[in-house]
């Protein structure tokens, strides 16, 4: 169990509780200290054609409670996403993270808002991550103007230009090149900053993601390609969909690492080690193992291609969050109560997001026609009637 | 106030070598002649009858002229500089390279063999392998790439070798580079420019020959130019790059090696406008690309068998220019497009119907669309000639109209 190995951690001599019996909260790390904690990965790591990280991640108190805060907010908006998409609030398409929030934040602890992200349609918590708002969430699933893309996006385009979020792309495997594009642009303007093109398992059979790993590799990119392995691609097992489940070692010429995707600290480590090396050797794959709770999108129940055990099995020893609630109270960071706290004000702020989000209006019908071209070109366009709607692209 | 004088059509013939003379194909703008229609009132008109004003109307600080006449004057005959297309498309791109650090090509062979069609030659040397890239051959990652390194900022120019290769890049480049302004809710601009070489060449096969215009035209947030002389090449070239929107610009395989006299001046054209290339009153003639020459010909045979053409080539196939064209359709009543698109779906449809739309009230006649025929283009050379539009056929296309 978590104990055991964090005892085993060089510090220790700091777990030895004080003596003072007054205080009535024994607190021996305070949540927000940021003394450095060493804590093991649960999981090495497995390289291929590069040297592993060490499994001892240095980490924080106060990283650690704000990892639980921010992936109990993922978690509680993305169960918010399903209550309002069963309500018909939301529609069409709604893939839901929750399961792999542990990749999101474990990966944003890592690297800077100059770091440029790009991830696929399973966007909402690397969104929040990148410092998406909950209020441009909701209001961007449920088509209003206060949403990240004004409403015109939806769920599958979240995007987020001034920390460098890319989006939000619907169509599998389509923003790989894009990614090495961010990382071309980087290179080409000298910048020491790195691209994480996310990527999941059904997308790692895209003849495009070998295309972009043969260019980034050829011009020495600064892309890390992750692939988010939750071995379901839509509603087909990783097994029977590729010959080869070994993502990581797929890129041939290029290293890779296999890394335990529901442990932040090992996503952290991971893509810390990434980011160095990216910067001096070139492209990189990370395969994050890693698992989602709900099916592929809302129109999928997730349970006729895999059984409900299995998946109450992920959740009661993998699970993400639990992991880091039993390290806040092992290194007696927090207490439960605090941790129910900070549960129940995250589902206060959803639920005031959503209340909110629900108050704002839709866009304007004007709005059909905005953003099309970036300059005014005069050019006339119509709705389908050829009448009532009808206006100059502005 | 009418002035009848006969007109002198001194035009050299139409020579289909590899090299032309592109202003030989122009008829002088001085011209006139009186016939009598069916109706037995005389057609006469001024001559110089020129569209400038409508050509200026959107310039502020760009050469405004539009007008492909204006290398007739004798004023202007010694300035300026002679070159071919591919030359023009090349100083052009130099330009905005040297203007703009941000402006880089990427493509197949553009690096260090200069291009396939010599575009992008030298630039490598100058500029460096990252700036002139030479991409693997994988048109879908690489039109990618380039779109991604556009949401940063920098202005690519992805080259496809052939336009055709560019179908395998449609994904990316109707997704990703036509719809991502919109989706983003205009956080992210994609100022690409996609250009390429297509249409029917000489037994170049099916696959090579393909006119991808109608496939791209409905694509929502990109804009479509084509060009076809070297001064509009040129033009055409600098604005797509400056511009803030995807542009897709459409080369002529055939129109290459056109020699041309350009102002030594810098200029730059405007993205959605359309070029009075031989004013007329008697029926316009929309085209564009290669097809403008075709219909130089049929002119020529149509001047002396008397009528009174208008060309005009569109240039912007993705917004049309309808305020040219609706000026030139209110004046003449008759309108015949000639292109090599295909007939279905190709871009001579949609502006049958933007016209019809628009203009319905001021046609005297139904709009008469010729294009290309809707199979693979053959390889026999014969075959291949009966694919494309020729200009006998506009001839008697005109005729037919006219009556």
């Amino acid at each position: 169990m978590a104990l055991s190995r964090i005892a085993s951690s060089s510090h220790a001599s700091n777990l030895l509780k004080p003596l003072s019996t007054a205080l009535s909260i024994r607190r021996l790390i305070s949540s927000d200290s940021t003394v450095p904690l060493t804590i093991e990965t649960s999981l090495p790591f497995i390289s291929h054609k590069c040297d592993a990280p060490p499994r001892a991640v240095d980490t924080s108190a106060s990283e650690l409670f704000s990892f639980f805060r921010d992936m109990a907010t993922m978690r509680r908006m993305e169960i918010a996403a399903d209550s309002l998409y069963k309500a018909k609030l939301i529609r069409g398409f709604c893939h839901l993270y929750d399961g792999q929030e542990a990749v999101a934040i474990g990966m944003e602890a890592a690297i800077t808002k100059k770091d440029a992200i790009i991830t696929a349609y399973r966007d909402h918590c690397t969104f929040i991550g990148r410092g998406g708002t909950l209020l441009e969430v909701f209001g961007e699933l449920m088509g209003r103007i206060c949403g990240g893309s004004k409403g015109k996006g939806g769920s599958m385009h979240f995007y987020r230009k001034q920390t460098n979020f890319f989006g939000g792309h619907g169509i599998v495997g389509a923003q790989i090149p894009l990614g090495c594009g961010l990382a071309f642009a980087q290179r080409y303007s000298k910048e020491e900053n790195v691209t994480f093109t996310l990527y999941g398992d059904g997308a790692a059979n895209q003849g495009q993601l070998f295309e972009a790993l043969n260019m980034a590799a050829l011009w020495d990119l600064p892309a890390i390609l992750v692939c988010e392995n939750n071995h379901y691609g839509m509603g087909t097992a990783e097994w029977r969909a590729a010959k080869n489940p070994a993502y990581y070692k797929r890129g041939d010429y290029v290293p890779g690492l296999k890394v335990d995707g529901m442990d932040v600290l090992a996503v952290k480590q991971a893509c810390k080690f990434a980011k160095e090396n990216a910067l001096k050797n070139g492209p990189l794959i990370l395969e994050m193992d890693t698992y989602r709770y709900h099916g592929h999108s809302m129109s999928d129940p997730g349970s006729t291609y895999r059984t409900r055990d299995e998946i109450s099995g992920v959740r009661q020893e993998r699970d993400p969050i639990e992991r880091v609630r039993k390290l806040l109270l092992a290194h007696d960071i927090a207490s439960e109560k605090e941790l129910k706290d900070i549960e129940k004000q995250v589902r206060k702020d959803v639920d005031d997001a959503i209340a909110k989000a629900k108050e704002c209006p839709m866009p304007d019908p004007s709005e059909l026609f905005t953003n099309v071209y970036v300059k005014g070109l005069g050019v006339e366009s119509f709705g389908a009637d050829r009448k009532e709607v009808r206006a100059t692209l502005p | 106030m009418a002035t009848l004088f006969q007109g002198v059509g001194a035009v050299t013939p139409f020579s289909a070598s590899s090299s032309l003379d592109s202003n030989k194909l122009l008829l002088p703008s001085r011209k006139s002649l009186s016939i009598s229609d069916s109706r037995g009132s005389i057609f006469v008109y001024r001559s110089d009858a020129l569209n400038l004003k409508a050509a200026t109307r959107k310039q502020d600080l760009l050469i405004p002229n539009a007008v492909a006449t204006k290398g007739e004057t004798s004023t202007s005959a010694k300035s300026g500089h002679e070159l071919l297309l591919f030359e023009a498309l090349h100083e052009g791109l130099e330009e905005e390279m040297e203007r703009d650090p941000r402006v880089c090509v990427m493509g197949e062979d553009v690096g260090h063999y200069g291009g396939s069609y010599k575009v992008t030659k030298g630039l490598a040397e100058k500029y460096g392998d990252l700036r002139v890239l030479d991409t693997p051959i994988a048109e879908n990652s690489f039109t990618g790439m380039g779109i991604g390194a556009a949401m940063t900022g920098l202005r690519p120019i992805v080259e496809g070798m052939n336009m055709g290769f560019l179908l395998l890049a449609f994904n990316q480049i109707s997704n990703n580079c036509g719809m991502l302004h919109y989706t983003s809710g205009g956080q992210f601009t994609i100022p690409i420019v996609i250009r390429g070489p297509g249409g029917v060449g000489r037994q170049l096969g099916a696959e090579h020959s393909q006119r991808l215009e109608s496939y791209f035209q409905s694509i929502p947030g990109i804009q479509m130019v084509a060009c076809s002389t070297p001064y509009n090449a040129k033009g055409l070239m600098k604005a797509a790059i400056r511009s803030e929107n995807p542009v897709i610009l459409f080369e002529h395989v055939l129109l290459y090696n056109l020699k041309e006299r350009i102002p030594d001046e810098e200029y730059v054209l405007s993205l959605e406008e359309a070029e009075m290339v031989r004013p007329g009153e008697h029926i316009t003639i929309l085209t564009y690309s290669r097809m403008r020459y075709h219909v130089m010909q049929a002119a020529k045979t149509l001047v002396n068998k008397g009528y009174d053409p208008e060309v005009i080539d569109i240039r912007s196939l993705k917004p049309f220019d309808l305020y040219t064209i609706g000026c030139s359709v209110k004046k003449t009543h008759r309108v015949l497009i000639v292109e090599e698109c295909m007939r279905t779906g190709g871009i001579g449809a949609s502006l049958t119907a933007a016209i019809t739309e628009n203009f319905h009230d001021y046609l005297d006649a139904p709009i008469v669309c010729l294009s290309s025929q809707d199979v693979p283009t053959p390889y026999a050379g014969t075959l291949e000639e009966w694919t494309v539009v020729q200009p006998a056929q506009i001839v008697s296309a005109v005729e037919q109209l006219c009556q």
